[in-house]
């Protein structure tokens, strides 16, 4: 649809091919329709698409094509370009055959087309008005399916629009690697369906409903809700996860309907997880704040309402949070979240929290991954340059495919079609095991140590075989250069771990560069803009100096999560500001989290939806949603700027992030010195050497890839000690999954049904040593907690170990853990 | 209804063994699910996905792509009258229509007792013996009615039917799905090797065993 289509970069030696009279310059081994295209002449297609391989399925695209051996028709998708080739796109003959082509693939289209979504918008409708014979011959019956089928929770078919093309098939084997749907039958009987029972549940559904040419797959959110010429778009980023997949909003009526994945060649190829491309649906939900919300006794006249949260003005709340604020030592505050904002609301913030509260006691990652400092001190590189064709990719503790979907399919290619090897490092097996050249799963809490066998091999260590390290080693050490993907490792561990793994890593292989898969949208963001202990904007370490406009920067470096909820929980913190956040069911020590914001004195929350946390906040601002309702820019995992546009109005008197801490600023009686992102971004600017040469302008501009960000970093940072775990118990692994019971998700109709379950997964010898049968109820218990999930044998999670998802509808893992452990030890316990 | 037996999953190991990718052995793995069921049903459909390693529906994919794999129970002889040109022409679909009476079902129907399930084929590649039908994929050939209701008959009574051609004379007639009474055995000298296409670098040990034989 509105997908670009990739730009080929002309080589020098060209092939000159003759396209309807004039010569052009075609790449060799590309293929004519392509070579076309890209000289502007449009050869019509359904199935071509030219991020999968071409399958010659529906005839449309028959040119004249002359190689020296006379006139001929030939599919110009399946044709790669020779020496001097003539083509005829206009020809009598090819006219006859498109005409042709048209009239067959219409015989069993119902031509529904006023009734179908995707009219107005749909390359059979277009196609057949452009290049159509007008008028068919056929009086036979069409053929008749009972329409539509639901395929997934997600998307319905129609079998009777179908026009076999094999884009969606092709897209769920070659692209997705999830073949679950397919061609059924043959002939005129020819349907494309999935197994009875086994549904499309892919995490990549949706894009199957884009790529469709006809209007055969729809998709439960936008059916029937608007018609094409009622859209209106604009060019944005995807805020959910941290890939900064590039797509189009588009809204009717101030209500955002629909995204749709844009083709940006360095980042997403134009595809989105469904997880992404629906996540719209929370922000058009009816629970989004529209006003300030005050606790019902702070406001000096108790009324019916008690110490419930009721509607104030904004003028009442700014001047509250004042008061809660005034007086308070700036190691008392406590700041948590701040990667769902965009760049901009994180600036803001950075400047408001470090420059005029003067705390460094603010943490975006929420004890998730490697500290910020961390890994900006690692040298950083590109999705492209990870997935260089027969490079080598470590994913270190990450699982692409739950966590950042996009990234997942661009490494899947490259390891099935571009020759390049991934090393999996991960705390149990992950979504891209299949495609692993090596697995190796360390016990829990023993990382770090697997990486410095990895540097140096001596035999078994953390539970791996000796052998499969001194494999990996040697090829690692043999490569010229490799990227290491690096996650948030197991949320089981604490993350420590994950962070001296990475930074042995680095330390030990000057031939790795690294990309940060960590968890949340914008968190890259916010670590670039300081919104993390001991960083100022621009990758900077926190130090006497005061960048920029700003007048101070905090004494000391500051406390991460962890550190602030155990400062919180012994009565040492004031005031602690949410920034779009929920630690309270997102923090992986659930307890910790509990008592440390039960004795925090004045909690204020700033967020879109309110969640499990802010619902015991005092003061309540509500926010526009990033991802729709304010312009500003986005970073991603490899430090790429793109923009990110208001399409909508924001829900009431709702404000943009960086507005509200401008406004707290003020009545502080600060002026943080900008009041447009044109300011804002001049305030950057000065602050961030990062982004000193980054012209906004350049950044929002639709049809550019972004701005990738280089340069500067923090200087090496020493690995953190980690107690060496030694007991004998099995040991937690929690990892997340891609659909849980996130604010986010929970408020998306269409996704909030889909999170699976936590299970209990064990390596199949303690299975069978432990006695249990599959899908057993077991109680998991440690030393914070337990829950009762089913138990099954999963040869893919070490031995010693018991892996179970982080946040599902069932169990919560993160009762069962405790931070201030390496690992958390569990036992297990039949209950049925 | 059922998933393959153990001694049916023996044979379909050996059977992928045979392939350099599993999921090569797809269709061989179709033909003994219906042998041991006389249909493909979705559970050994699913079953086979296992086996080869591929989605459920890649499996009904294949299977479905092909007539002769029936996705319903069928009758334990599955009779095909063929109606194409030369047949029709010399009595085939009053043979067919005959049939119908007889057997008291229409093409595509099977008879209450499960024994014969009917159906209207295209060309069975036996013109020259016109008018013609399969009995589980053995010919009649030249049939008149009454050659048709012997045939019937002697199935019925569990005789050897005189009115079909067999590989070896007397040979019985095995239920639908099974397709030959002796399994093809393939020794190891004769495999054409299990590594997949990329990696095989020498000729097959077939071609190199004939060659040799060739020259002695």
């Amino acid at each position: 649809m509105t997908a670009t289509e990739p730009e080929a970069e002309v080589v020098a030696d060209g092939v000159p091919v003759t396209i309807d009279g004039v010569e052009i310059l075609a790449n060799k081994g590309e293929l004519l329709i392509a070579a076309a295209e890209r000289h502007g002449v449009y050869i019509p297609r359904f199935c071509y698409h030219p991020r999968m391989k071409p399958v010659g399925m529906c005839r449309m695209c028959l040119v004249e094509v002359d190689t020296g051996r006379g006139p001929g028709l030939q599919p110009s998708c399946m044709l790669p370009v020779s020496d001097g080739m003539t083509v005829l796109t206009e020809s009598d003959v090819t006219k006859k055959a498109q005409d042709g082509v048209l009239e067959f693939l219409l015989i069993n289209h119902p031509l529904d087309c006023p009734v179908c979504d995707k009219g107005g918008e749909c390359p059979l409708q277009d196609q057949t008005m452009a290049f159509g014979p007008g008028e068919s011959r056929f009086v036979e019956e069409k053929r008749h399916f009972k329409k539509p089928i639901p395929i997934s929770d997600i998307v319905y078919l129609d079998r009777e629009r179908c026009i076999l093309c094999d884009r969606c098939t092709r897209f769920a084997s070659e692209v997705a690697g999830d073949p679950l749907i397919h061609f059924q039958a043959r002939g005129n009987q020819t349907e494309v369906n999935t197994f009875p029972d086994e549904p499309f549940s892919s995490y990549f559904s949706g894009n199957t409903v884009q790529i469709c040419p006809v209007g055969a797959l729809t998709a439960k959110p936008y059916r029937f809700k608007a018609r094409p010429w009622d859209l209106s778009e604009i060019a944005s980023t995807a805020t959910l996860d941290a890939v900064g997949s590039r797509i189009t909003v588009q809204s009717s009526r101030n209500q955002v309907l629909r995204y749709l994945g844009v083709d940006s060649d360095p980042v997403n190829w134009g595809w989105l997880s469904d997880k992404e491309r629906f996540s719209f649906e929370a922000w058009n939900s009816d629970a989004r704040l529209t006003q300030p919300l005050l606790r019902g006794d702070s406001l000096g006249n108790p009324t019916d309402e008690g110490d419930q949260l009721v509607a104030g003005s904004w003028a009442l709340a700014l001047t509250k949070v004042a008061e809660a604020l005034d007086g308070v030592e700036p190691e008392r505050i406590a700041v948590f979240g701040g990667a769902r904002m965009t760049n901009e609301g994180q600036y803001a913030w950075a400047k408001l929290i470090k420059s005029v509260l003067r705390t460094d006691n603010v943490d975006a990652q929420l004890g998730d991954g490697a500290g910020g400092k961390a890994l900006l001190s690692l040298p950083r590189t590109t999705i492209d340059a990870a997935c260089t064709p027969g490079g080598t990719v470590v994913v270190l503790g990450a699982d692409p495919k739950e966590t950042h979907g996009s990234l997942f399919l661009r490494l899947r290619h490259a390891a099935e079609n571009d020759g390049a090897s991934i090393i999996e490092i991960a705390p149990r097996s992950s979504g891209l095991a299949p495609y692993a050249t090596s697995s190796l799963y360390p016990v829990p809490g023993e990382l770090d140590q697997l990486v410095d066998a990895l540097g140096d091999p001596f035999g078994d260590a953390a539970g791996v075989d000796g052998d499969d390290i001194a494999a990996v080693s040697e090829r690692l050490r043999n490569e010229e250069s490799f990227t290491v993907v690096v996650g948030s490792g197991s949320l089981g561990d604490s993350p420590a771990v994950i962070e001296r793994a990475v930074l042995r890593m680095a330390a030990l292989f000057p031939n790795a560069s690294f990309l940060p898969a960590l968890h949340r949208g914008n968190v890259m963001g916010a670590l670039d803009m300081g919104l993390a202990p001991g960083l100022l904007p621009g990758r900077q370490a926190v130090g006497p100096e005061a960048p920029g406009t700003w007048a101070n920067t905090p004494a000391m470096e500051g406390l991460d999560t962890t550190a602030m909820l155990h400062l919180a929980e012994e009565g040492g913190i004031d005031v602690a500001i949410l920034l779009g956040c929920d630690p309270l069911t997102d923090f992986p020590d659930a307890g910790l989290a509990e008592r440390g914001f039960n004795k925090v004195s004045h909690l204020v929350a700033v967020d879109s939806l309110l969640n499990f946390t802010s619902t015991g906040a005092d003061i309540v601002f509500p926010a526009a949603a990033s991802a729709t309702e304010v312009d500003g820019t986005f970073t991603n995992i490899e430090g790429r700027l793109s923009p990110i546009s208001r399409k909508v109005t924001p829900p009431g008197t709702a404000r943009a992030d960086w507005m509200i801490a401008v406004e707290i600023a003020a009545q502080l009686g600060v002026d943080l010195g900008f009041i447009d992102i044109d300011e804002l971004w001049a305030d950057l600017a000065a602050a961030s050497p990062l982004h000193s040469g980054v012209a906004l302008g350049d950044v929002m501009a639709a049809d550019t890839d972004g701005v990738l960000l280089t340069g500067t970093s923090i200087d090496s940072v020493e690995p953190p000690a980690v107690d060496v775990p030694n007991s004998s118990d099995l040991r937690l692994v929690v990892t997340r999954k891609m659909y849980d019971e996130g604010t986010i998700l929970t408020h998306c109709p269409s996704l909030n049904q889909l999170a699976a379950g936590a299970s209990a997964s064990v390596n199949p010898t303690h299975f069978s040593a432990l006695g249990f049968s599959e899908g057993d109820e077991v109680k998991v218990t440690s030393q914070s907690g337990s829950v009762t999930v089913p138990v099954i044998s999963d040869p893919g999670v070490p031995a010693g170990a018991v892996a179970i998802e982080f946040n599902q509808p069932n169990a919560s893992a993160a009762s069962l853990l405790d931070s201030a452990r390496t690992v958390t030890t569990v036992s297990l316990e039949r209950v049925s | 209804m059922s998933r393959l037996t153990d001694a049916n999953v023996a044979l379909a190991r050996e059977m992928i063994a045979r392939y350099p990718r599993p999921k090569s052995a797809l269709i061989p793995l179709l033909h003994l699910a219906q042998e041991q069921e006389g249909w493909v049903s979705d559970d050994a459909m699913a079953h086979l996905a296992e086996l080869v390693g591929v989605t459920a529906a890649e499996v009904r994919g294949t299977c479905t792509f092909y007539e002769m794999f029936k996705l319903h129970p069928v009758g334990t002889y599955m009779v095909n009258v063929c109606t194409n040109i030369s047949c029709q022409l010399l009595g085939g679909e009053e043979l067919l229509h005959h049939a119908e009476e007889a057997l008291g079902i229409r093409p595509g129907g099977t008879t209450e007792d499960g024994l014969f399930t009917l159906e209207d084929v295209e060309c069975i590649a036996a013109c020259t013996e016109a008018p013609c039908m399969q009995v589980n994929y053995r010919y009649g050939l030249r049939l008149s009615t009454d050659d048709f209701d012997q045939i019937i008959a002697d199935l019925r009574a569990g005789r050897h039917p005189q009115g079909l051609v067999t590989a070896n004379p007397g040979e019985p007639i095995p239920s639908h799905g099974t397709l030959g009474l002796t399994r093809q055995q393939t020794g190891e000298s004769k495999m054409a090797g299990v590594l997949p296409p990329e990696q095989v670098n020498e000729a097959p040990v077939w071609l190199n065993a004939n060659a040799t034989e060739d020259a002695s």
